[in-house]
Order: structure tokens, then sequence, then C-alpha cells
């Protein structure tokens, strides 16, 4: 095992720093413990889906679920709410194994506590595929104790005592208690054995996989009542912004705050120290005003006048960075799957086609920036903040604060977005720091949004070059691809200059295509940023390279993409991830989830029939394709662009095929599929974050342009294909994104014959008309 | 001292004449959360508020602009006819994802519907192109926009 081979090690890492506070917590660190007792036991074979996650799952219903006496059931959500809508699905799969009524369902946020909780990383699309069983053993076993407790109250056998819509009917008699009525009598009984509950067939649901379900926070959401991380109010509170060193290393030379101090409102300046590099996820470090209110603390930053040490990225530069890595591309490098002989298949091939792509960094950029709260006293310290890693952030406090694990409490709010951003929690961290000088009072840490396009946690920058060899059919027989992007596990450790695993397996070890011939390398590139998980991550530059470069050669091969992609699938098979490449398969146990090509051309086939593939479009038109596995799920999308006269692009339609195996809350899952769809058109169209003298070029949205109503499809539809057979759930979140970028290139192409082979698109269609002409 | 009618209440705030109104609402008035904190330059309208029913981005408006005139937020919406339909059309089309941004998207649609009753998409695009949504709820924006244009008219029939 190397250094930081994947995400499972890195969870380990993060478990030490747990460990030292779980002695104080009892009986629950009993019931609790077999997950990081078994994670740590080398000899043990290796764990996957949410056993393989830090403190894995629990499905005990006395931690989930509450009935209140007047019949209010109370389910705790784990995981961190960004708009996936994790609140309402979770609640969807308790409440029907429950058999509650859904109008009596109220959810409560949980804190970080993965001992209690088991694991809350938000991240990995992995929210519904880790919980859905444990949160239906959760609602089973209390459907069941409820039957249990009315049985003894009836003094009758509990299998004639059946849960019905929010109430126990004992059928011989047709006696019947409401749950409220139940509540007590039931949370004194004993939790039924795991393997003695009784699941509900699919045919009983009411709420799983059905449309039309209310969303939990929709009425808070539209009345401005909803809790993100600035609604939180203590009075006396006080509001602080940090000015932050621009080059990623910089620290604070000097400073003189004497203006700053003078700006009306401002109470205190105060530096916080920067740590060495790597960062890891603590604070970047800087100068920090407190003040009575937000803009005073904005009005005293500007006034503040620092002399900074930039340090040693200070000659970070986007242009001469490209050049880097396109010339690392071209060349040898670590070779990660070797299949055939790739060098005698390029030798002996009638003809090859080489391609390069580039794409450049980006910014999460939620619409809600970095925001936290938090007050101490007396050793103890308490937080508030929209994150995607609770625990992570817990223990990041205590670490930094010098705390027992125990003296941190750390509560979510809703995210406005998380999108990645949110999974580290630095600025969580900056609060902490803060209210320690301040004892007794809250301290709020606001990052404007320029904070937030400077101080990112990057999405990688790549430079990917692709080589086929053709036999006579324009069918490849040799496969050498490149990937040469920063890695974000040189956040951890220094010297990390190739992709992991973790990296490498999203989308480009695992390339599915029936190709005789394979070699893929991953060639060095030093990171000079802080790189981190932007939704779907290094799916997005592999997902783009190969799917344009397939388009390509189906246009080389004179053929129609849609029936060239078939053909290169090859005949309909299961692929064990583990003969691709190393297992990474998004932790997921390579015999539940192997990559499925019956699948992929499914998605290919749906996406493709719904858009009218194949029609004739008017001059300007055209229609693009691309498929793309991630996150153990199956997607395709076609897209339908136009391209006008001076290079505008219309995009009429998209048609996106998802195939994520059992549907569980439909509606969200085609919201998010909308939604990735928007993002992806985004990042394709408009995304760029630029270095220049180590610092950020962008600023705010003007200049770090996202998607706006203009550049989303006049009209998107998402079909949700039923896969045949049983197959595991899996992820919603984040596989929309990777093929959006790949199928609209590809739909530029058939309308204009220009192929962009470099994002952001932009303003590459200026007189596309004069150049084909 | 500044003075702000805001969702019909009174305030005086010591505060400097150039503070944007968002910051007044937010830190200094409190109780009035809905209205957010974006971008700080009138770029992603997560700020939009109503002044005497004119839609306006509370992050670049300073306080002393608005005296005497009537402020309101999403947070009081509902108390307006056009609003609530709004409203009940954006849970009916179940736009919000992370809901962040939709407070100022309903004050943004809100006042388009005041003034224009019927938009064609076109103009619902103009009137929304200045509010950013990262999650990409665009389209149902738009369904939720038409929806409530059609029980506009139906509410005046």
């Amino acid at each position: 095992m190397s250094q930081l081979p994947n995400d499972f090690a890195l969870s380990n890492l993060s478990r030490r720093g747990f460990l030292k506070g779980v002695g104080a917590t009892g009986a629950l660190v009993l019931a609790a413990s077999w997950g990081w007792q078994d994670a740590f036991a080398e000899d043990k074979p290796k764990k996957f889906g949410a056993d393989g996650m830090p403190n894995g799952w629990i499905d005990d219903p006395k931690v989930y679920v509450s009935i209140a006496a007047d019949g209010t059931v109370t389910v705790v959500c784990n995981r961190s709410e960004m708009g996936q809508g994790v609140r309402t699905s979770l609640s969807m799969v308790v409440a029907d194994e429950l058999d509650a009524d859904w109008a009596l369902v109220k959810v409560q946020q949980a804190p970080g506590d993965e001992v209690r909780f088991g694991n809350q990383d938000t991240d990995g699309s992995r929210s519904m595929r880790h919980w859905y069983e444990p949160m239906r053993r959760c609602g089973a076993a209390a459907r069941t104790m409820l039957e249990q407790a009315a049985a003894e109250q009836w003094k009758v056998p509990v299998g004639e005592c059946h849960a019905n819509l929010h109430k126990v009917v004992h059928q011989p008699s047709g006696r019947e208690l409401g749950y409220g009525a139940l509540a007590a009598a039931a949370g004194a009984l004993a939790v039924p054995a795991r393997d003695s509950l009784r699941l509900k067939q699919p045919s009983e649901f009411r709420y799983i996989g059905k449309e039309g379900v209310r969303a939990i926070d929709g009425a808070d959401i539209v009345n401005g009542r909803a809790v993100y991380g600035a609604d939180v109010h203590f009075d006396g509170i006080l509001y602080a912004t940090i000015a932050r060193p621009a080059v990623y290393g910089g620290k604070v030379k000097s400073f003189d705050d004497s203006a700053a101090l003078k700006v009306p409102g401002v109470i205190k300046v105060l530096q916080i120290e920067s740590r060495p590099l790597p960062s890891e996820f603590q604070p970047l470090g800087g100068v920090a005003v407190v003040a009575s209110n937000t803009w005073a603390a904005i009005k005293g930053r500007e006034a503040l006048n620092i002399e900074w040490d930039d340090g040693p990225n200070a000659s970070y530069d986007s242009i001469a960075y490209r050049k880097e890595l396109e010339a690392a591309s071209l060349k040898p490098g670590k070779v990660v799957r070797n299949t055939g002989d790739i060098d005698k298949a390029l030798a002996s091939a009638g003809s090859t086609l080489e391609a390069s792509y580039y794409l450049p960094h980006l910014a999460q950029s939620p619409m809600e920036p970095m925001v936290a709260i938090a007050r101490y006293q007396d050793g103890v310290c308490e937080a508030w903040a929209p994150s995607q890693a609770p625990q992570v952030t817990r223990e990041r406090i205590s670490e930094r604060l010098g705390l027992p694990f125990d003296n941190v409490t750390f509560n979510v709010t809703l995210l406005g977005g998380g999108f990645g951003r949110k999974s580290k929690p630095d600025f969580v961290v900056e609060a902490a720091i803060l209210a320690k000088e301040f004892p007794g009072k809250a301290v709020r840490v606001q990052w404007t949004r320029e904070d937030d396009i400077h101080c990112s946690y990057f999405h990688t920058v790549s430079a990917e070059y692709l080589k086929a060899s053709l036999d006579k059919d324009g069918m490849p027989s040799g496969w050498l691809h490149r990937t040469v992007a920063p890695s974000i596990t040189a956040l951890f450790a220094p010297g990390m200059n190739h992709e992991a695993a973790f990296e490498l397996g999203m989308g480009f070890t695992n390339m599915a295509y029936a190709i005789p011939n394979v070699r893929l390398e991953n060639p060095e590139a030093t990171v000079h940023t802080r790189v981190g998980w932007y939704r779907s991550v290094s799916n997005i530059p592999h997902g783009f390279a190969i799917q344009t470069f397939v388009d390509e050669l189906a246009h080389k091969a004179k053929q129609d993409p849609l029936k060239y992609q078939i053909k290169l699938l090859g005949p309909d098979r299961q692929i064990d991830p583990r003969t691709l490449s190393e297992e990474w398969n998004y932790g997921e146990s390579p015999e539940r989830y192997p990559i499925d090509t019956a699948r992929m051309r499914t998605v290919l086939e749906t996406a493709a029939k719904a858009a009218g593939w194949g029609r004739k479009l008017p001059k300007g038109r055209g229609l693009g394709l691309a498929v793309h596995y991630s996150f153990v799920t199956y997607v395709a999308a076609v897209i339908e662009v136009e391209v006008k006269d001076d290079g505008t692009l219309i995009v009429h339609k998209a048609d996106i095929a998802v195939d994520c195996g059992p549907q569980i809350n439909p509606e969200r899952i085609r919201s998010q599929f909308e939604g990735a769809c928007v993002m992806g058109l985004g990042n394709a169209v408009l995304g760029e974050i630029s270095f220049k003298d180590g610092k950020v070029q962008q600023d705010n949205f003007h200049m770090y342009e996202v998607a706006r109503m203009s550049l989303a499809p006049k009209e998107v539809a998402v079909h949700l294909v039923t896969p045949p057979g049983e197959v595991p759930l899996g992820g919603v979140g984040e596989p929309g994104v990777p093929p959006i970028a790949p199928a609209l290139c590809n739909a530029i192409f058939a309308a204009t014959g220009q192929r962009i082979r470099s994002l952001p698109v932009r303003y590459q269609l200026q007189g596309w008309q004069k150049a084909g002409a | 001292m500044n003075t702000l009618k805001l969702n019909g209440q009174d305030y005086k705030m010591d505060v400097p004449d150039e503070m944007p109104l968002l910051w007044a609402i937010r830190d200094v008035a409190g109780g009035h959360p809905g209205t957010k904190f974006g971008c700080g330059l009138g770029l992603c309208g997560a700020c939009t508020i109503h002044i005497d029913g004119q839609p306006a981005r509370a992050c670049i408006t300073p306080i002393s602009s608005v005296t005497g005139q009537n402020v309101t937020t999403i947070d009081n919406l509902h108390n307006d006819p056009i609003g609530q339909i709004v409203q009940q059309a954006w849970l009916d089309t179940a736009v919000a994802q992370c809901g962040f941004c939709q407070g100022g998207q309903i004050m943004s649609a809100t006042a388009l519907l005041k003034t224009n009753p019927n938009p064609t998409d076109e103009q619902i695009e103009e009137a929304m192109v200045g509010n950013i949504c990262r999650c990409g709820t665009y389209n149902r924006i738009k369904i939720a926009i038409r929806q409530a244009s059609t029980h506009l008219k139906e509410a005046k029939a």
C-alpha cells in the first residue's frame, strides 16, 4: 500500500485523531465499535460500501427514530443537506418501513458524531447507496416495536397486530392504537434482532420509488425561513472577515491595522497562524478583522495594510503550467494499466488518430459562501456551519484548539450548495480559532465571494493525450491515454505528484471499451494550489477526453457516433473492475458492482431515441452524445445545440438517460440530473480559474462565470432507466456532470465542424462560419 | 441615524449611510433571514428585495437611499397575494434544491409577474438572468413562473 493510495486510507488517517476522544462516550461506543476496529485490522479482508467508511453504519432505531405522544415521528438525518434532497429521501425510507403518515414526519439534523450516527461524510454520491438499507432496518425495527407494544397492551399474539399508516390494528377484533399512544411502551422494548426484521416487499412501498412526496424543507425555503450557515444568530455575536494569503503557502510578513481599527464597528484585528504546506484541511492563516457587523468587518479588512511573503508558489502561472502539463502528456509516464501490446498495435496500424485535450481549474462556488459560527468557553467549543464533513470538522477543531474531542460540538446547518467545497472544514476552524479569543461570545466568520473564488480547493487542471491505432473498419485496435493533473492527495503529504487510485479510477483506468491493446499512463504533475473535490471530480477531464475522442474516432471512420459507441462497447458483458485496474470502484464491492456494458448501451440507446438521434437538423444545429459511468451509475446525454453566426450557443434540448439502479426518490433524482446538466454546461462553456504570479485572476461572478438561465437547455428531459434484475443502488449527485461537456462539444462539432479540445468553449466559436467556409 | 421600513416594521439604526441594505437587514435589524449574501456586487441576485414593489439588490443598495420607502423581503412575501401564488408554484414544481438562492429567485419572479402577468419565455429569461442558481434549477424556475402566470389569470377570472 503506498502512502495515500485512495480515500480509504485518508479516512484511516482522520480516524486516528478521532480515537483519542472515543474513551469517554460509554456504552454507545460498544454498539458501534466494530467499524473502526475492523478497519484497523490489516489482516482482515477489505470492506466495501458503507462497511468500508470510517465508523461504518448504524441501524439502531433508538438513535434515528423517535415518536412523540402526539404521533409526530422525528427522523434524525445524519447526512448533510445540500440540495440533493437527502433529508427528504432518507426520511422517506424510514417512514415507508415504519408505515408512517408522511404528513406527521419531521426531520432533525444530527450533529457531528460518527460514533453515534455512523459515517457522516456527505460526498462521493454515497448517502442513499450506503444508508438505504440501514434506514430501512431502522424503520422496520421501529414498526415491529410498535406492533409488539400493541400486542402486549391487548394481550394478543403479535402476529395478529399490523402497522397501517400511523396506527397498529388488531385484525381479529378491529381494535387500533395510534403510534403516539404506543410510542412510550414501544420505546421501552428491546430493539428486535436484525435478522428477525420483516422488510416490506416493493409492492407494499408507500413512498420509496414514488412521485410527489413533499420535500421536507420546501416550505421553509420558499418563505425564507430555512436556516443556512449565516442564519445562525446569537445576541452579541461578533462578525469577522479574514485577509488570507493570495498565494498558496504565503504568510503574513507584517501588517499595519491602524486604519482598520478606525473603521466604525471594528473591534479587534488579529493574526491567524499559517501552517507549513501542505495545508490539509487547516486554514490558510492571515489577518482577521472582528467587528460588530459584517459590513464593518469587510470595510476594516479593506483598510488593512499587509505585507505578504508569497512563498514557494508565487510563480504559479496557468499559461506556463498548461505548457508543462501538455509537454508531460506527450512523454511516457507511470503505467497504471497495460493490456496487450500498444506499441506493436501503433507500429503496425494502417492509420492512427491522436488528440490532446485541456481542462482548466474550476471553483465550486456554491451560492452560499463559506461561513461558520463558533463559541468557546472554559475549554469547550461549539460550532455551527454548512458542512459536508461534520466529524472531520470536529476533529480539526479539536486538534487546532488542543481540546479533547468530546469538548467540541459541531452542528450542521442547511448547506447553500456544497459541490465538494464544504467537505473541507478550513472555514470552521477559522471561526473556532477566533472564538477562543473572545470567550463566551459567538463569532461568525463570513467569506465574501472573492474569498471563495480566491481560496477554493480547486478542481484540478489537466492535460489529456490520446492516441489510437485503427483497424480497417476504423475501430481502435490500440488505445494509449495519458492523464496529467495535480492530485488532491498533495493536500495531505509532500511529493504527491501522481493521481491516486481514487482519481484514476474515475473514468480513466476503468475505461470499459472492448479494445485489445490498452496502455494508460499518468505522468507527474506538481501541485501549486489547493486541489480538492469538485462535483464528479476527475471524471470531468477523463470523461471529456474519452468521450470527445470516441466522437473523433467515429467521424474519422465515417460512422454514426451512436453506432460506433455501441460497437466499441462490444458484446454485453459484466466486467470485474479488478481486471481493468487497481480495484477502487468507488469503494464498492467488485462483485456487487461489476461494470455492465449492457447498462451502458441501454442508457445510450435511451437518450438517443428520446432525442430523435439521426434526424436532420437545420444549418448551425447539431446533436452530440456522450456516455459515462461514474459513482457506480450509468449516464448518457444527448444535447441539441445551435451555434449562431456570432458564435453564441443556444442549448435547445438535453436528453439524459440514467441508470442508477433502484430509484428511491425519482423526483429528486431527476432534479439532480437537471442541475448537473446546467452545471456541466457552465463548466464547459464558461468555467475557468486561472493563476498568475501565484494568484487567482478571477474575483467574482463577473469574471468567474457560471451558468445562468440563458445557458440552461430550453428543455431538459431526464429518462430514468430501470435495469433488469436486481442491482444495488448507484450514486445520483455527481454522475450527471461528466457526460455534459463532451455531449455539448460533440454537438458543436456536428453543428459547425469545429472540434473543441480545450475548455472552456467561451469565444472559440466566434467566426466559425468564416473558418468553415 | 438611518431609518428603515422593513416588512412593515420601523427601525432606527446607527449605521453608516453607505452600509448596504443587506447587512442592515441581516446583522442590524435581525429577524429577517431570507435575504442572502451571495456576491456583494449585485451579480447573483440572492439578495433580491422589493423597494416600493421594485426589485433591487440589497447588497449594493445603501441604507440611506431607501429612507421612507417600503422594503419587502422574502420573509414577508406570503402577505402579498401575487407572492403567495409564486411561492405555491415553486412548491408545486419542486424547484428548490439547496434553496439558498430561491428567495431571491422568487422575489425576482414576483416582481416580473407584477409588471407582466403573462411573460413569454424570452421575457422570463431576461428578468431572471441576473439570478444565479448554482444547483441549476433554471428549467423548473421557468416552469414555476409559467404556472404562477396561469394561476394569476385564473385568480383574476
